[in-house]
Order: C-alpha cells, then sequence, then structure tokens
C-alpha cells in the first residue's frame, strides 16, 4: 500500500461520498456545496497525478465559476430551498438490481484489462509539460484548429445565453 | 551551504538527517519537515496580521488628520493584542434559523483562502514554500475559494440583507476577476513563465512596472476590487446595509473576516511587489557588482520583499481612504464596458510587440513597450474625452435653462 | 513521491486548522446566554418583515454566465501565452483571432443591453 495508492483512496471515498451527498440531500444550498467537495476531489486527483495545470484549471472554473453559477441558478429560482416530498418511490427495488448489475458487469470488465492495479509511471525529468501544453494548442500540425473552434463554441454558448436571457425579458 | 546563504534548505537537511536517525521512513520524514516549516510560516503571516491592524489603524487615522491609537502600549502598539482578547471574550451569538455547520465554515474558509496564497509568496530566492509552475493561476484559484466563503457566510446567516450584501459582493468578485486574469496573462508573456520565482528573476533587468504600466494600473484596480476595498465595498457599505455579509458575525468570527481582510490585502500588495517591482530582487543588475554582492543574501531579500509589500499594502490603503464608493451599476459597467476590452488591448499589445521587438537591443525593447503603454493610454483617455463631451452636450440640450431659452426666442 | 502538491496539501490542512483554534478557544471562553431576542434577525433595530427570502434579480445570474465564458476563454489562453517565445509570429495572430472572437461576444451582450443593471 503505497502513498499513492492510500492517497486515490482516500480521494475517491471523498468524491463518491460528495457525489451521493449531492443527490440524497434535502437542502438545496448544501446540495450545491457538496458538489463543490466533489468538485475539489478530483482536482486532488489531478494534483495527485501531476497535472497541475489541470488541477488549477478545475478550481478556477469549476469551483470558481460553475459552482457559483449554480448557487446563483438555484437561489433565484427556488422558493422552499426544502425537498419536502418523500424521497424514494415504491419500487425502488428495480432499479437498484439494474444498478447493482451494471456495476457487476463494469467491475468485471475492468478487472479483465491489462492497466488494471499498475502505478503510473514516474514523469521524465525535464519535461515541460505546460510549455508542451501551450506548443500543442497552437502549432498548425497540432491543435490549433479545436483551440479557434473552441472559440467559436465559447461565442455560440454566449450568443445562446443572451438570447435566452433577453427572451424573457419581454 | 550553509545558514546565511541557505536557511531553510540546511535547517530540512539537519532535520531531515536527525529523523531518519531516529529511524523514520523518508516519506513520514519529509511531511513532519513541511508541517514544521508550514506551522512557522503561517504563525509568522499571522503576526504580521496582528501588525498590520494596527498600521492600518494609524494610517487611517493620519489620513483623517487624527492620532489613531496611542495610548496602549508605546505608540499604541498593543491595541490588536487587545482588540483580540476583547473579540474572544465576546459573547457568540448564532441568529434563530442559521445554518450552523455553514455558520462556522464561512470565516474558517474565508481565512483559509488566503493564508494558501503564502506557500507560492516568495520571499527570497531561497525562502520560500513551494516554487509551483502554475503560481499565476493558483492565486486566482485562491480567489476562487474566498468567493465561495463570502456566499456561505451570506446564505448561513439567515438574513435578507446578508444575502444581498454577500450576492452584491460575490457578482463584483466575479466580474472583476476578468481583467485581473488578463493582467496577470502579461507577466506571463514578459517573462515566458507563470512560476513566481522564474517572473521575479525574469525582472533583474528591468521591472515590468515600466514595460507595461498599464497592466499594474488593470491589476492594481482589479484586485482592490477582489479584496471587497473601497472603493469598491459595497460588500461593507457601513452607511447603506449596515455590514453587509457579515452583519450577524460577532466576536471571533468577524474578527477572523476582518483580519482575513487585511491579511489579503497585504497579500497582494505582496504579489503586485512580485508581478510588477522585482519581488524579491529587481535591482537593474546592481546586486552583479562586488560591492553590492550582499543584496544577494537571502535574508535582505526577504526584508526587500517585506518593504515592497508593505508598499504595496500603503497605496492599497491610500486608495481606499480617499475614494468613496462607487455604486453597483457604475461598478459593474467600469468593469465589462472598459476595463475588460481595454485588458485585452493591452494584452494584445503586449503578446504583438513581445515578438516583433525580440530582436531589439534592452533598451530598444524597453522603450518600445513603454510608449506602446502610453499610446494606448492616450488614445482610451481621448476616447473617454469625446464620450463625456458627448454626454454633455446632450445633456445641456435638455436642461431647463436651455429650453427657456428656447421659449423665450420663440 | 517529489510532488510539489504535497506541501500545498499540508498547507491547506493546516490552513484550515490555524482559524478553527481561536473560535474553538472563544466557545471555551466567552459566555453563553442565548435568549429569543438577541437571536432575532438583525433588522436595523426594527422587527424583521417577511421571510428571508426576496426575489432576487435576474441580472445576477446574466453577469455569471457572461464570467463563465470569459473565464474559460483566459483559462485557454494561458497555455498559448507560454508558447509565444518558442514559435514564430503567425502564433501571436491565432491567439489575436481567439480574443477577436470573443470580444464580438461581449459586444453582442452590450449591444443587446445585457450589460446593464436596471
Amino acid at each position: 500500500m503505497t502513498a499513492d495508492k492510500i492517497i486515490f483512496l482516500l480521494c475517491a471515498v471523498l468524491i463518491l461520498a460528495s457525489a451521493l451527498m449531492v443527490v440524497t440531500t434535502r437542502k438545496l444550498i448544501h446540495a450545491a456545496l457538496w458538489l463543490v467537495a466533489a468538485l475539489f476531489g478530483v482536482a486532488i486527483l489531478y494534483a495527485v497525478l501531476q497535472a497541475s495545470f489541470l488541477a488549477v484549471v478545475q478550481v478556477v472554473v469549476y469551483i470558481g465559476a460553475i459552482a457559483i453559477l449554480f448557487i446563483f441558478a438555484v437561489m433565484l429560482t427556488r422558493r422552499e430551498m426544502l425537498d419536502k416530498g418523500v424521497q424514494t418511490r415504491s419500487n425502488w427495488w428495480l432499479p437498484a438490481l439494474l444498478g447493482l448489475l451494471i456495476l457487476a458487469g463494469l467491475v468485471f470488465l475492468i478487472l479483465g484489462q491489462p492497466a488494471f492495479g499498475r502505478t503510473a509511471a514516474e514523469m521524465p525529468a525535464g519535461v515541460d509539460t505546460l510549455r508542451n501544453l501551450g506548443t500543442a494548442l497552437v502549432s498548425p500540425d497540432a491543435f490549433v484548429l479545436p483551440f479557434e473552434v473552441a472559440s467559436v463554441l465559447l461565442l455560440a454558448a454566449l450568443v445562446g445565453a443572451v438570447y435566452i436571457a433577453s427572451g424573457k425579458k419581454e | 551551504m550553509n545558514f546565511l546563504n541557505d536557511p531553510i534548505n540546511f535547517i530540512a537537511g539537519w532535520m531531515h538527517g536527525l529523523l531518519t536517525g531516529w529511524g523514520l521512513p523518508d516519506g513520514l520524514t519529509t511531511v513532519i519537515i513541511y508541517f514544521i516549516g508550514i506551522t512557522v510560516l503561517i504563525i509568522f503571516a499571522m503576526t504580521l496580521d496582528i501588525f498590520l491592524v494596527w498600521v492600518e489603524r494609524k494610517v487611517v487615522a493620519r489620513f483623517q488628520d487624527r492620532l489613531g491609537p496611542n495610548r496602549i502600549g508605546p505608540f499604541g502598539l498593543i491595541q490588536p493584542f487587545a482588540d483580540i482578547i476583547k473579540l474572544i471574550i465576546k459573547e457568540d451569538i448564532t441568529p434563530a434559523g442559521a445554518d450552523k455547520l455553514l455558520y462556522n465554515l464561512g470565516p474558517v474558509l474565508a481565512i483559509a483562502s488566503v493564508i494558501i496564497l503564502w506557500a507560492i509568496l516568495p520571499l527570497s530566492s531561497k525562502i520560500f514554500g513551494v516554487d509551483l509552475n502554475v503560481a499565476v493561476l493558483y492565486l486566482v484559484a485562491a480567489g476562487a475559494l474566498g468567493t465561495l466563503s463570502i456566499i456561505v457566510g451570506g446564505w448561513a446567516s439567515n438574513n435578507k440583507y446578508a444575502l444581498l450584501g454577500a450576492f452584491r459582493m460575490v457578482a463584483n468578485m466575479i466580474s472583476y476577476e476578468i481583467p485581473m486574469v488578463v493582467a496577470l496573462l502579461i507577466p506571463t508573456i514578459l517573462a515566458d513563465t507563470m512560476s513566481v520565482q522564474g517572473i521575479t528573476q525574469a525582472q533583474s533587468g528591468m521591472w515590468f512596472a515600466i514595460l507595461s504600466p498599464l497592466a499594474l494600473i488593470i491589476f492594481l484596480i482589479s484586485a482592490i476590487a477582489e479584496l471587497g476595498r473601497s472603493p469598491f465595498d459595497l460588500n461593507e457599505a457601513e452607511s447603506e446595509i449596515v455590514a453587509g455579509f457579515h452583519i450577524e458575525y460577532t466576536g471571533m468570527k468577524f474578527g477572523l473576516f476582518y483580519a482575513g481582510e487585511l491579511l489579503h490585502a497585504f497579500t497582494f500588495g505582496g504579489f503586485i511587489a512580485v508581478l510588477f517591482f522585482g519581488g524579491y530582487g529587481g535591482f537593474f543588475g546592481l546586486e552583479k557588482i562586488g560591492f553590492f554582492s550582499w543584496l544577494n543574501n537571502p535574508f535582505v531579500q526577504a526584508v526587500v520583499f517585506l518593504a515592497k509589500a508593505l508598499f504595496g499594502y500603503w497605496v492599497i490603503m491610500w486608495i481606499k481612504y480617499s475614494m468613496p464608493r462607487i455604486r453597483i451599476d457604475h461598478m459593474l459597467a467600469f468593469n465589462w464596458k472598459f476595463l475588460t476590452p481595454l485588458a485585452l488591448v493591452v494584452l494584445v499589445n503586449t503578446a504583438i510587440l513581445s515578438k516583433v521587438l525580440a530582436g531589439l537591443p534592452n533598451w530598444g525593447y524597453v522603450l518600445g513597450m513603454f510608449f506602446s503603454n502610453i499610446v494606448i493610454g492616450f488614445i482610451t483617455v481621448e476616447i473617454l474625452r469625446a464620450y463625456g463631451r458627448k454626454q454633455r452636450k446632450a445633456e445641456a440640450k435638455l436642461s431647463p435653462q436651455s429650453t427657456q431659452k428656447q421659449e423665450q426666442a420663440a | 513521491m517529489q510532488n510539489e502538491w504535497l506541501y500545498i496539501g499540508v498547507f491547506l490542512v493546516i490552513g484550515i486548522i490555524v482559524p478553527i483554534v481561536p473560535l474553538v478557544f472563544s466557545r471555551l471562553v466567552a459566555p453563553r446566554k442565548p435568549n429569543p431576542i438577541k437571536q432575532s434577525t438583525y433588522e436595523c433595530g426594527l422587527e424583521t418583515v417577511g421571510d428571508s427570502w426576496v426575489q432576487f434579480k435576474a441580472q445576477y445570474y446574466i453577469f455569471a454566465l457572461v464570467f463563465l465564458v470569459f473565464d474559460v476563454e483566459t483559462v485557454f489562453l494561458f497555455p498559448w501565452a507560454l508558447s509565444l517565445r518558442q514559435l514564430p509570429l503567425f502564433v501571436v495572430l491565432e491567439g489575436v483571432l481567439f480574443i477577436a472572437i470573443l470580444v464580438t461576444g461581449l459586444v453582442y451582450a452590450w449591444r443587446k443591453g445585457m450589460l446593464e443593471w436596471a
């Protein structure tokens, strides 16, 4: 049980427990904050894998923008911040059985993979991942077209959001 | 390596030897050394925070032409300790209906989001927490955690004024994050690295404040907005919504919010020093002359850094105590319609010039960058003046005196 | 495992413990005599009127949306900024094209009046 594995297991427990709390808690604000905890757990995973840029971007974009958007949306639309109804349906055993079957199938498939149980290879020294990412994003024989298309996608998202928001005002 | 030239590594090496001599495994030794080092650093930061309370009160007193605390201790130096004792023994009133866990989490998260910034603050070339290669984005990430703490604090108080204050504050903070991140891109381009040690060392030739004064101004304005200090302090707006999102916080919890804000301001002063004023170095090559080689000593560098950080903090206080508060719609319009386009223009200008001027000798590069900033600033001021002129003409036409004159003429 | 994030992890843990210490100390030392009047919600000395829920302006959400799009944009710009020195000039122009596309989005939102607080 190396330290890597212990940290990974703790992280996985944090993410799964937070995700479970997101869907089962009754207070909506608590659900949003448990989501923040789950996203933070993913950031910790990225940091353990030494993907520093992704770890900070996860915190900046997901926790700093998307979680705040969720919280604003919840506060603007819900008068009742508490889920008062019954939380389960009467035939809950059928979806639970299906879920367990799917889980068993997935575990069986993953255990058969050759990469399962191996630790990550050490990063070769002197590899500057951040600069490689930058060069890859802008060189013409790498990913410059997806880079520019991403900006068009963001523009489309912005225009769509503005259109929907202005439609409400009429 | 001896103690004077490389204090942290010397002590860490000594302790490592000691602890492994006692038979502890290597990884655990590292964690214990980290633990002790971090505790010392955080205690230093919190002591500095207490000192900053005194500095703040004395400076605001001088700006307002009075003396400030001068009864407790010489020059009132014991005043912050008296404040802390008072806050600890005050009764802690939790409002009815407040969400207990979130209510207590708010101030803790607010201070934690500031303390983790000290992990990357480069006190000297040899005294720093960790040299992260994404330090610039880490600064923004810590700000995101701070924003979250405000929403948590505001919502947990079960008070509509606290919630309103928290919402306005968060809308303010997230809006000003964009010009701040764009202004942070400019030292990244100029230094070709995101790590703060790299940025400090790239300024040994010329400070970035001279290469790009507009970036400094944009970062300063956005930093003040992120901190929630005047003129962007609609969070505390004492005359409007009493105390914003920390209305319902009493005693030590309020003390933690307040101390967190001051420490945050000082840390941002430190970052302005690192990003634009050369951090712990930046003596324009003076330290290479044999006589001044003591400037390379880590302790001297730490003192230089703290002095520059205090200067940055003083500028932030100066702006706070000289300017009135800005209304929220003006604040957001200023950000989205002026500051963000300006920041993007300066970024594009810096990027293009960094390639075009790359071949020139150092003085050509510096002058080219500096004058391009001056030109952009001049054009911006001219656009604003033309806009202002147009607005004044439109208002003059509608004013009562002009309509009276029209009636008299008719 | 020489991971620099280990340091930051320990920093975060201690950074959360450090503010808890004075809070715990205060709870031990300070008096606690709760009564309903002290615990009522503060509204400048008056009695509260209505729930502590008010209809919040949709404008907050619009600003958060515009902020989100620009946040993702600036995050894309960081790797671009780091690649400028090694690669030739057209790399700068690619980034300028990226920024220009998103500035048109900002101008569109501006003209549609989404950036007003009214």
